[in-house]
């Protein structure tokens, strides 16, 4: 199955294991355990009334709630295995199923790099649009995260203006983590049905997804939590991501890490389940380390790209698909470290195949868009998307006939064989590989190159609008909420 | 004799342990030790040992905020018996620090509270999702010098500029400063909102803070 004009990655010759089955199993029996003694917190009325309903201890006053494993064990069975992300554009729909990684953009930037000046500037909503469009021509995107924050729209429609943007200027799917209280979802869900054609329809071709942050250690936002449930009631795919940060909000060493952030992470998504069974859910995760010196989300080193592996395992043991943060850096600019971080974050969560991966973009922290960075991370992905295909074997691959011909001495440049396979060769768009001269006179190298590409492509491609009508309707949607 | 007890005081902050530092502090009043002594003599060399290691690089995070709890311990037990003398330890300043309504963000907040706390700052930490009510309610309640908010969302950050509004109307500042923080806030939305003082990271909010107090 492949989507129109998308590359993902599909069908892996490599493999990784990063925990063993027993690993597994005792990461989930700590979690229940955390669940059941130590209890999660639920800053929502009807969430708590919800695990009320279903029997799990409630302390009203604190809002903690203490959970049997079997009620979430049962609850987690409930959650589809696979699904589809559908798209405006059906030809784009993604698959969920365990055999697909799909590259979205990052997203809830607050500043960005002028495409034009360079210079670092608040977003804006100009913004948002123009970065839609530009993901949608590249076929490394998949869907798209809402990019950066609509710092010129009022403050409690800001992620509508934001959903609408990305709509008018892209075909693809779309997911907001920037909708996070019951006005907005209500809206955000509203907008959606409109454009499909209902809410029955929604239900089917859900071209919106939903995530929502758990707040660790161990809980939940009450926003947050309103919002998840309206989307899970709308049978919209909803996730709540936990970034559970080694020393800071979670334990420092990695397995107890991980056992947090999964008890937030499941605790969360059994609520989904036990109070509408069979709704589409995702786990979604940006785990991470915290800087010693000054406390810093890292979003990169090594333990970042370990739990970029190891979360996958998790989410295929509870049967449902992942989102995975990966491309997070600390980089100031698109240099070393943001290649290095890159690389191996989202080398690492799709050797496992991570469903969907959050995404390309960003530096300093999950703040700073850059479409340099955006277009050198697609790069990323693409050769990450060729080394996952492995080495084929067999007598063609082999190429016998071949290497008698040419014999020992010679080149093989004039054979047919080397015709006939050399556009399997991965030809990159922006590395560097000419005479140390030509560099000397030009001093140019990729992020040149990649803004270029970019400018080109916000110059020249054009999407497939949303009818003028529809946009009319989706911003009397937005009227409704503003003050 | 004291000497001695003077160097476990500080070795119980380096080494993070407010069981021994508690201990100590009460130690110390048994043995007549006056209690400004016990403090700027034995605990607060550890501090200051812990500070400047950090600074270095050379101490963590985990090292200083468990000697911030060792210390807060021992003055927990030292404190009543200055006031029963009349006598009080002089603090740099009173600052409330709270991260602002609708926001949950906690970390940065918390160790802008750790370094202004280590530095000699009273610090009364509200917590996340705060207002303004509550914010300067406590102000008032404590006479704080200082109000600090930290906001990580480009959605609540117009909350500083709600609380300092509400400040102005009351005819609150300047006597109360308005230090802010977090992830989106920039040099510009610090002048938009006329706030007294801003930092990238915790210790130059220390810096700061110290400024608006006037002993920089
Ligand atoms: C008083 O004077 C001062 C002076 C200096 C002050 C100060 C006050 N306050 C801070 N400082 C300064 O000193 C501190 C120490 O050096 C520094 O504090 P910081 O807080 O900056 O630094 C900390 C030491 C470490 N940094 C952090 O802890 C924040 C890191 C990032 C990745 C982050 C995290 C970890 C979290 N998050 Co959130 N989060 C992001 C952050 C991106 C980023 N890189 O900043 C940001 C801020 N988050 C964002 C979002 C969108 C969200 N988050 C959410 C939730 C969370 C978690 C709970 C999961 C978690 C926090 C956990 C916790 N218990 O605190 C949600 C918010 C819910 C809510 N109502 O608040 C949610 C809305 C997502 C959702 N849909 O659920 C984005 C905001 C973007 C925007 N446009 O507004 C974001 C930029 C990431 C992104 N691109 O998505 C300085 O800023």
């Amino acid at each position: 199955m492949t989507s129109k004009n998308i590359k993902t990655i599909s069908d892996p010759k490599l493999k990784l294991e990063v925990l063993t089955k027993e690993d597994v199993q005792k990461i989930h029996n700590a979690t229940l355990q955390i669940i059941e003694k130590v209890g999660v917190r639920f800053p929502s009325k009807r969430a708590l009334e919800i695990w009320e309903a279903n029997g799990a201890e409630v302390d009203h006053e604190k809002k903690i709630v203490r959970v049997k494993p079997q009620i979430i064990e049962d609850a987690l069975k409930k959650a589809p295995p696979a699904y589809k992300l559908a798209a405006r554009d059906p030809q784009q729909d993604l698959y969920l199923d365990g055999n697909h990684v799909n590259l979205g953009t990052d997203g809830c930037g607050v500043e960005v790099i002028d495409i034009h000046t360079g210079v670092k500037r608040t977003s804006c909503l100009q913004d948002v649009r123009d970065i839609a469009r530009v993901a949608d021509a590249t076929e490394e995107v998949a869907f798209h995260w809402v990019s950066v924050s609509a710092q010129d729209t009022p403050v409690e429609a800001r992620g509508l203006h934001e959903l609408k943007a990305v709509w008018e200027n892209s075909t693809k799917h779309v997911q907001t983590e920037s909708v996070y209280n019951v006005e907005e979802a209500k809206a955000a869900i509203e907008m959606a049905a409109a454009i499909v054609g209902g809410k029955d329809k929604l239900r089917e071709r859900p071209i919106l997804s939903l995530m929502q942050c758990t707040a660790p250690p161990l809980g939940h936002d009450g926003g947050s939590l309103d919002a998840a449930l309206l989307a899970a009631e709308a049978g919209i795919p909803t996730g709540f991501m936990t970034m559970a940060a080694c020393a800071t909000t979670g334990p420092i060493t990695m397995a107890g890490d991980l056992a947090v952030g999964n008890a937030e992470v499941i605790a969360g998504t059994a609520l989904l389940q036990l109070a509408f069974p069979g709704a589409p859910v995702f786990y979604a995760a940006a785990q991470t380390a915290s800087d010693l010196r000054n406390g810093s989300y890292t979003g990169g080193g090594p333990e970042d790209f370990l739990f970029g592996a190891a979360t996958n395992i998790l989410a295929d043991f509870y049967n449902i698909p992942l989102s995975m943060g990966s491309f997070a850096t600390g980089a100031k600019e698109p240099n070393w470290q943001a290649g290095l971080e890159g690389s191996l974050s989202t080398f690492m969560a799709s050797i496992v195949m991570s469903d969907m991966l959050l995404g390309c973009g960003f530096l300093h922290g999950s703040r700073i868009w850059s479409f340099a960075e955006m277009m050198m991370d697609c790069e990323i992905f693409s050769i990450i998307h060729k080394m996952m295909q492995g080495i084929e074997v067999n007598d063609e691959t082999l190429a016998l006939d071949t290497i008698a011909a040419v014999g020992p001495g010679s080149h093989y440049l004039g054979q047919k064989h080397t015709r006939k396979h050399m556009r399997e060769l991965f030809m990159p768009q922006f590395m560097d590989r000419r005479p140390y001269s030509e560099w000397e006179t030009k001093k140019d190298d990729a992020r040149d190159w990649a803004v270029t590409k970019a400018r080109k492509i916000l110059k020249e491609h054009q999407p497939d609008p949303l009818d003028e009508k529809m946009s009319l309707e989706l911003d009397r949607i937005i009227k409704s909420v503003e003050k | 004799m004291s000497e001695e007890l003077f160097k476990e005081m500080a070795q119980s902050i380096i080494d993070g342990d407010s069981d021994i530092s508690t201990e100590l502090a009460k130690k110390s009043i048994e043995l007549n030790i006056h209690p400004l002594e016990a403090i700027t003599k034995g605990f607060v060399v550890g501090v200051t040992y812990i500070g400047d290691q950090f600074g270095l690089g050379e101490a963590f995070l985990p090292e200083l905020v468990m000697a911030g709890e060792a210390m807060k311990s021992a003055i927990a037990v030292l404190e009543p018996e200055l006031l029963k003398l009349g006598e009080a330890r002089e603090m740099m300043g009173k600052v409330v620090l709270a991260t602002v309504e609708g926001d949950i963000h906690e970390i940065g907040k918390t160790l802008v509270g750790t370094m202004l706390s280590a530095s000699g700052f009273e610090v009364v930490d509200l917590g996340v999702d705060q207002s303004a009510d509550k914010i300067i309610g406590k102000a008032l309640e404590i006479n704080a010098d200082i109000i600090g908010m930290s906001a990580l969302l480009t959605t609540t950050m117009v909350r500083q500029r709600e609380v300092i509004e509400e400040l102005d109307k009351e005819g609150l500042r300047p006597r109360i400063k308005v230090m802010v923080g977090g992830a989106p806030i920039t040099q510009d939305w610090v002048k938009k909102i006329k706030a007294d003082g801003y930092s990238e990271d915790a210790i130059g909010a220390v810096k700061i803070a110290k400024e608006l107090v006037g002993k920089e």
